[in-house]
């Protein structure tokens, strides 16, 4: 880097100091709504005001001192000018070079990896490591504290999507260039109609000409040319994207010529009937991989509270022990094992969560809750406080924060279906555990001498006992089994998300649910329960929203529940009144 | 002994109970006059933040009074009762907000702050009325009771008992603590209601009004001990023991259980709401957590520290494990779950009739009796 380039940087530092700082005072309404969500740019709000202030106190005037960009070089360092209208110039210019290095520095932009330092040297974020964005050599001595990010607005943030869809047109990866065509139709760039065409003319591969001609099509409807428009309209009806019917709503609305109206409107109602078809297809789907969830965590619950009339309200935290199983299998197997066996952890984990929280559960029911039996209400708040004890014992060992358990490679990924709606591995997967596990647990109940025991407790305690059955030792298994399916939960829930303490919270309201409206004792009616509530959320969630969907689920299960009030399948015979 | 008048017996309950309440109104007039009277820095001195934290202390035992009334004489385990406390606490709120006026950040005189922070251009419906204090106190009651009568009705005329009741008033509160985060529903969203600045004119930080709004607490749970007492002492008092104790039998017998239960249940969420409208300005803040699953089992061990079906239990039971809560959460943080756990864990299992029952059972032995099997599992 040549001397009177780093004095140039200088400069542009110190006349951008001030403006972050005043930009970050000025902005109170903002601030206010970052506290209600989980905003964390609160979080780098002071850093940016001390720096600030600071310049501010040695009287430097925030000098509108524009350098126009001219090289590379220049054009980064122009990325983090002072005012967004500035940065944009400097995009444009950069889009233009032809350099190589370009798109590298633009998707850091645009992911937010782009730092500038004290000195006014632009800093890319790879892997952990700075690289100076102009040279591409690893920066040595960071210090994080002292770099500010390059800031981005929602404009700026639409218009590098659409440039840098133009620029990875040329890539040689063909995911890439129909990533680019896609982005292009987003945000289109003023030549963007001639670099898609030139680009058509030298593709080969379908999948990406079929995504580019979706493209230009998108592009002709604004084209001043009756006949492209009406070409256009009729490439795109065979589309079910619905953000292609949004377009085409949106040229109905400056349309004046009647042909391209009727066209229009009849290719938007043909994409709107067909995207009503895949949607209740995708909240099928949603709302049986969410029942599968429930039904895995609810299963044990209402082994658990068939059996022995036990509400346990630690169930939730047997499923945060079988999650964090799986997060500690998955360590070990980090720690020990060659990266090739990483893919085969979660077999591990599914065996040893069941055990770790099949043994808790045994250990919960001989050292408390046996001697609470026919105490339902006690047993309730024992139980409660065990869950309280084994979060708390969770937060010490393991931290407070969310620990992320990774899906093995053969989990990742999913089936593309028509649509652009992707049936992902991980969901595919949970159902199909889930139903193995509600067969292998009903054909153990129904074959097995231990579940005809279980079966005999559970209708009758009393005569079981008189026929020689243990029901000390039943109590203790059906704990420790319904604990053990919890923990297979975990794992499986594991896969779908954050493992974090209070994961069982999150699950142990919808478990209740699940069982008492399918009735309690019954595998069938757990079954029942959880789909049809999984489904019913997600066939409300388009008309209610998420929350008020649960909501809605909940007053109708209170309401339910008045009808039938020993749920779907109720268990017959005298003792159940007791 | 001669028959003591209903009211008598009401307000002094047995002897043991009358030395209690003599002993507590005596503690809580000891709070203000340590604080008043004993100079800063002398040994006895009670700081200023004592006064709010005691008053706190004492809304919660009028809730764990309320749950005492349905679940230690009526049987019926509510978790929801955190529930009707939250919204006594909201109706307060929202007068308090009202008060507010053009005080508050954006100084709009109607709307307040968080209504024009979300862009909204006139008070929805239900705001209507809170500038009145009168109309919002009748609300405390209300809507608490309201929405009690109208969910124990459902609930009880189809004999839901047991777990069941207890699950699905714990489905009712996590529904509203669903609502009540959203913020088009108005009320402040997750930050809740908060930035009070006075009540009837008085202002909220001042000495003065702290001190009065810990005596009205004071008063409150002494008014609600009394009216507890009142109805367990009647017949309906004893008709909802028989209910605990045998429900069928007392069905069999030609008394309507639905009504016994749905009188106990809404008499009891509206004194959880008063005591949620007696908290939040001394608090300063009402948020939709308050409606958290968890809380409302909180006040279950209360009830159960205290010894249930007792009345005074669950009030010692209530400020017993608040103030240690308030203790072991600030000098030991990470241990408080572990010792509300523990307490949860070893009341149900070793003390299944609380303190008051282990003080019965102490004073018993001391005269050479002991308790029968039976009561001990009452």
């Amino acid at each position: 880097m040549t001397k009177a380039l780093r004095l140039l940087l200088l400069i542009a530092a110190l006349v951008l100091a001030p403006s972050i700082g005043a930009s970050a005072q000025g902005t109170p309404a903002q601030d206010q709504g970052a506290t209600s969500g989980d905003d964390q740019s609160g979080d780098q709000m002071p850093d940016q005001d001390t720096t600030g202030t600071d310049t501010g106190d040695t009287g430097q005037p925030a000098a509108p001192a524009k350098v126009a960009p001219h090289d590379f070089a220049s054009g980064v360092a122009a990325l983090n000018a002072d005012s967004f209208d500035d940065k944009i110039a400097a995009v444009t210019f950069l889009s233009g070079l032809n350099d190589p290095r370009v798109v590298g520095v633009l998707q850091a932009l645009a992911s937010e990896r782009l730092y500038a330092a004290m000195d006014g040297t632009i800093l890319m974020k790879e892997g952990g490591v700075y690289k100076n964005a102009v040279t591409g050599q690893t920066a040595t001595g960071v210090k994080p504290d002292d770099l500010s990010e390059v800031e981005l607005n929602n404009r700026l943030r639409g218009m590098l999507q659409g440039v840098l869809g133009q620029l990875t047109l040329q890539s040689s990866d063909p995911a890439l260039r129909i990533a680019a065509a896609q982005a292009i139709a987003d945000q289109p760039t003023p030549n963007a109609v001639a670099d898609l065409t030139a680009a058509l003319a030298k593709e080969t591969n379908a999948e990406v000409r079929e995504a580019m001609t979706k493209t230009l099509a998108l592009l002709d409807l604004q084209s001043p040319d009756k006949a492209r428009r009406l070409a256009a309209i009729d490439h795109l009806k065979q589309s079910d994207d619905p953000a292609v019917r949004g377009q085409l709503l949106r040229l109905l609305g400056s349309e004046t010529d009647p042909d391209v109206r009727k066209d229009a409107q009849a290719a938007a109602d043909a994409i709107s009937s067909r995207d009503s078809y895949i949607g209740i297809g995708v909240d099928l789907f949603e709302g049986i991989s969410l029942g599968s969830i429930l039904l895995l965590a609810a299963i044990g619950l209402s082994v658990t509270f068939g059996v022995m009339g036990v509400i346990n309200m630690a169930h939730g935290e047997m499923i945060m022990l079988g999650a964090y199983s799986a997060f500690v299998v998955q360590q070990t197997f980090r720690a020990f094992l060659p990266p090739g066996w990483m893919n085969a952890y979660l077999v591990v984990a599914v065996p040893v969560a069941f055990a770790i929280t099949g043994l808790v559960g045994i250990a919960l029911e001989r050292t408390v809750i046996r001697f609470l039996y026919g105490r339902p209400l006690e047993t309730l708040l024992a139980t409660w406080g065990i869950s309280l004890i084994l979060q708390q014992g969770v937060r010490s060992i393991f931290g407070p924060d969310n620990q992320a358990v990774a899906n093995p490679d053969w989990m990742t990924g999913g089936m593309q279906l028509i649509g652009g709606f992707t049936l992902t591995w991980n969901r595919l997967v949970i159902i199909f555990f889930c139903f193995a596990v509600l067969g292998a647990l009903a054909a153990y109940l129904r074959y097995s001498s231990f579940g005809l025991h279980m079966r005999a407790v559970a209708q009758n305690r009393p005569m079981a006992a008189a026929m020689g059955i243990r029901t000390g030792r039943i109590d203790a298994f059906t704990f420790g089994l319904g604990s053990g399916i919890a923990g297979i939960a975990g794992v499986a829930l594991s896969q779908i998300g954050n493992v974090s303490p209070n994961l069982g919270q999150i699950y142990i309201v919808n478990c209740f649910m699940v069982v008492v409206f399918g009735g309690v004792g019954s595998l069938w009616g757990t079954l029942a329960g959880a789909l049809s509530l999984g489904v019913a959320t997600k066939f409300l969630e388009p008309f209610a929203g998420a929350i008020v969907g649960q909501i809605l689920v909940l007053v109708f299960i209170i309401l339910f529940i008045q009808r039938r009030p020993r749920g779907l399948f109720a268990l017959k015979g005298r003792t159940v009144e007791a | 002994m001669p028959q003591r008048s209903l009211f008598a017996r009401a307000l002094t309950g047995s002897p043991a109970g009358m030395v209690f309440l003599a002993l507590a109104l005596v503690l809580a007039l000891a709070v203000p006059l340590l604080n008043g009277v004993v100079r800063e820095g002398a040994p006895l001195h009670v700081p200023d933040y004592v006064i709010p934290l005691v008053g706190k202390y004492l809304c919660y035992a009028i809730l764990a009074l309320a749950l005492d009334l349905v679940w230690g004489y009526c049987g019926v385990l509510s978790l929801g009762h955190g529930a009707f406390f939250a919204l006594g606490g909201y109706a307060m709120g929202m007068y308090l907000m009202r008060q507010i006026g053009t005080r508050g950040v954006y100084r709009d005189p109607v709307l307040p702050d968080f209504m024009v922070f979300l862009n909204w251009k006139e008070l929805p419906w239900y705001w209507y009325g809170f500038n009145h204090f009168w109309f919002a106190a009748a609300m405390v009651v209300l809507v608490p009771g309201l929405l009690a009568a109208v969910f124990g009705f459902f609930a009880f005329r189809s004999r839901i008992t047991g777990v069941y009741l207890s699950i699905i008033t714990q489905a009712m509160t996590y529904a509203l603590l669903l609502a009540f985060f959203r913020n088009d529903m108005g009320f402040g969203g997750n930050n809740g209601l908060t930035d009070f600045k006075d009540l009837l004119g008085f202002d909220l930080q001042s000495h003065g009004t702290m001190l009065a709004l810990y005596f009205a607490s004071v008063i409150a749970l002494v008014l609600a001990l009394v009216a507890c007492r009142l109805v367990v002492a009647t017949k309906l008092g004893r008709v909802m023991m028989a209910v605990r104790d045998a429900e069928p039998r007392v069905r069999f017998l030609g008394y309507s259980v639905t009504s016994v239960k749905l009188f106990a249940f809404t008499l009891s969420a509206v004194l959880a709401g008063i005591a949620g409208a007696l908290y939040v300005p001394q608090i300063g803040i009402i948020n939709p957590s308050e409606f958290s699953p968890g809380n409302s089992i909180e006040i279950a061990i209360w009830v159960a520290v205290g010894g249930r079906g007792t009345l005074i239990g669950p009030i010692i039971g209530a400020i017993a494990v608040n103030a240690a809560k308030t203790y072991l959460s600030a000098a030991f943080p990470e241990t408080w779950l572990y010792c509300l756990g523990g307490l949860f864990i070893l009341v149900t299992l070793l003390l299944p009739r609380g303190l008051m029952g282990l003080m019965e059972q102490v004073r018993m032995r001391r005269n050479g009796l002991t308790l029968r099997k039976e009561e001990k599992h009452a």
